[in-house]
């Protein structure tokens, strides 16, 4: 069976730094991964450079997804075709309402795919089913896309997306940051329940907290642009314990 | 120097234009006599350089060359075009009135009046030789040579005429359309509006398939009541190698409300300049202004505001978004005299630059006579996020659905300006239309 995601021997550089030097990762459908590591590490790289972010420049290595090279699609292309960022720090865009927003997201990936697009009325259904899950009130949904939200609201909105989206991919890269104890629980729950045989999720993270909620199939401890360790569950906890130093001198 | 200039280039040639287009020109007597003033008065400028202050960054002479021959009156192949895209138009249920190629086309228009709504075609009134006042529809209170040369050339328009305390059910409409290549086209209508009236008029700029490299000249004269309020709307469409010429003067009365609103998406070089005086107290202004430009499109927005009388307040907001080597003017002048006490005036021009080689120039002027008064001016200019545009596309937006998404923001909030439904509809699908030939 082919792997949802495998990264190879990926080297990026950032203007003349390389930050990557060489990460394989390998993560099958219905699999969670967390990736852990010190700031710095080449996490948030990682996530960037398997979205599209403009400004990596890969210098070696590949991604695959779903066996075809994702290196060469528009980030466009790669969210019709499953992949999805949840961003440690949304944008805010004035001016557009989210409803608006969700609603020419979904089309722009269902026309992508040669699918129709939804209806107005199974739209709206949907949207309210899933914001009530999350907490959300419709009346947020009026206001320009994460405008005046709070973090909590932007991280809930994101997670409203990935559900509505119902991507094969999921990178959550830091979802926990800035979050109180509350807001992570919605928000974790939120994405909890859309863990699925067919999908596979990978949370980017520092700290051990965020897996208590989201609790991971596989640990992957990133130092200096490499993994340098995985494991289990428990890898997390050990990590809690003991700190990233001893990782980053295996790297160095 | 200039003058030297203007007579051995165009002014010579426009010479002959005006002679050979004399005959044609509705008026005779003292509207004659106000033409051949009004053309002296151009001729000793010609077509503005940017030696002149108010014409800096729209040098005509340079960007027209210069007036082109007058249109021809319009046959019924010409009215057909025009029937076709007035239909069109999608503004829902407004009187129209329609101008073809520089002259009024009464079997597409609707003269009905009651209602307090009186409507002629100027060039009737010109010729109604029992008028003592009818040369007064050609003079007005700015000088400046496109105004003169409208003046001298005009051919048609229209009169409009609301009476106090009424407000029509229906906008008033007036539609220019060209349907002619390298002919120019020279309008001019007058608004009066009366006391405690509820006016909407709009108009509209488009062009027929066949209509290129035309010149549409238009001048219009409001004069508003007090305790009155006019919703303005104007939609500019006109050929990409086209020019529009236009200006507006208004005058507003006492405790009125005069809200305008403009989006220019056509022409290769244009120019709408508004000349507006606050006469009477407490009256409010609201101007936004949208250009969507692209190619070599060269656009400019001219307002020149007078607060004449006391406590009165004007917001000007202008929006541009220009792609390619697109060239945007912003001018916005605020004049307070030294009655006009407790003034509020703020204008604010707001720039996103699609390409490296678009440009906007921004020339706020603030002339306060009085002490009491708050006045201010800022300027944005700026590319689309990089960061926004990542984003949406990371959510499955293609490049230029994106981009597109980021500009309806951008433009957003002057179409909310627009009161009525339909008007704002209009607008919006102008801009779409805009953006969806970009992609």
């Amino acid at each position: 069976m082919t792997a949802l995601l495998e990264v190879k021997d990926l080297q990026v550089r950032v203007d003349d730094r390389e930050i990557l030097h060489g990460l394989t990762m390998t993560v099958n459908g219905g699999e969670v991964h967390a990736i852990m590591g010190p700031n710095g590490s080449g996490k948030s790289t990682l996530s960037h450079v398997i979205a599209g972010k403009p400004g990596y420049e890969v210098t070696g290595g590949e991604i695959l997804f779903k066996g075809e090279d994702l290196l060469e699609m528009e980030p466009d292309e790669r969210a019709a075709k499953g992949v999805f960022l949840a961003f440690q720090y949304p944008v805010e865009i004035p001016g557009v309402t989210t409803m608006n927003f969700l609603r020419t997201a979904v089309n722009a990936q269902r026309k992508a795919r040669g699918e129709d697009e939804y209806l107005v009325p199974d739209f709206l259904r949907k949207v309210r089913e899933v914001a009530a899950s999350l907490n959300i009130p419709m009346d947020m949904l009026k206001r320009g896309v994460n405008v005046g939200f709070s973090g909590g609201e932007k991280k809930r909105n994101e997670v409203l997306q990935m559900a509505l989206f119902q991507p094969s991919l999921c990178i959550l890269d830091e979802m926990d940051s800035g979050l109180d104890i509350d807001a992570l629980r919605v928000a974790a729950d939120g994405v909890n329940a859309l863990r699925s045989p067919d999908r596979a999720m990978v949370v980017i993270t520092h700290y051990q907290r965020l897996l208590n909620y989201i609790v991971p199939d596989v640990v992957h401890v990133m130092s200096q642009g490499r993994v340098v360790k995985s494991g289990g569950k428990e890898l997390a906890l050990e990590l809690e314990a003991t700190g990233y130093a001893q990782y980053e001198e295996v790297a160095a | 120097m200039n003058v030297a200039l203007a007579k051995t280039t165009t002014g010579a040639v426009l010479d002959g234009t005006f002679a050979a287009a004399r005959g044609r020109l509705p008026g005779v007597g003292t509207v004659a006599e106000t033409r051949q003033q009004a053309f002296d008065d151009f001729a000793r400028t010609g077509l503005p350089t940017r030696r002149i202050e108010e014409w800096k960054y729209t040098d005509l002479r340079n960007l027209l060359r210069d007036v082109a021959p007058l249109a021809p009156t319009p046959d019924q192949a010409a009215l057909a075009q025009a029937a076709k895209l007035v239909e069109g138009l999608g503004t829902g249920d407004t009187q129209k009135l329609v101008i073809v190629d520089g002259v009024f086309a009464a079997g597409l228009s609707d003269l009905t009046s009651g209602g307090g709504v009186t409507v002629h075609a100027l060039s009737a009134m010109l010729d109604d030789a029992t008028s003592a006042t009818r040369a007064d529809l050609l003079r007005s209170r700015v000088a400046d040579p496109m105004i003169a040369l409208n003046a001298a050339f005009a051919t048609d328009g229209m009169l409009i005429d609301i009476a106090d305390d009424a407000a029509p059910s229906r906008p008033l409409h007036i539609v220019h359309v060209a349907t002619r290549p390298s002919v120019a086209a020279f309008t001019r209508s007058l608004v009066r509006i009366g006391n405690r009236a509820r006016v909407t008029l709009v108009e509209s700029f488009v062009a027929a398939e066949a209509a290129k490299a035309y010149q549409a000249h238009d001048v219009a004269v409001i004069w508003i009541g007090d305790d009155s309020d006019l919703q303005h709307v104007r939609v500019m469409e006109d050929a990409g190698d086209a020019a529009n010429i236009a200006t507006a003067i208004v005058t507003v009365g006492a405790r009125t409300k005069f809200n305008t609103f403009s989006l220019t998406t056509g022409g290769g070089v244009s120019r709408y300049q508004s000349f507006i005086t606050l006469a009477g107290e407490d009256s409010e202004l609201l101007t936004n202004s949208v250009h969507l430009l692209r190619d070599k499109q060269h656009g400019d927005c001219t307002f020149v505001i007078d607060h004449a009388a006391p406590n009165c307040l004007s917001r000007e907001v202008f929006r541009s978004v220009l792609d390619d080597r697109a060239h945007s003017v912003f001018q916005g002048r605020i004049n307070v005299h030294q009655v006009a006490q407790k003034t509020d005036g703020k204008m604010m021009s707001r720039s996103l630059l699609l390409s490296d080689e678009a440009e906007i120039d921004n020339k706020p002027e603030l002339e306060i006579f009085a002490d009491d008064v708050q006045c201010g001016h800022g300027a944005t200019i700026g590319a689309l996020d990089d960061s926004l545009l990542f984003y949406l596309r990371a959510r499955g937006l293609p490049e230029k659905a994106a981009q597109a998404l980021l500009i309806q923001a951008f433009v957003g909030e002057a179409l909310e300006s627009i009161a009525s439904d339909d008007l704002r509809d209009v607008a919006i699908s102008a801009a779409e239309r805009w953006l969806e030939s970009r992609a």
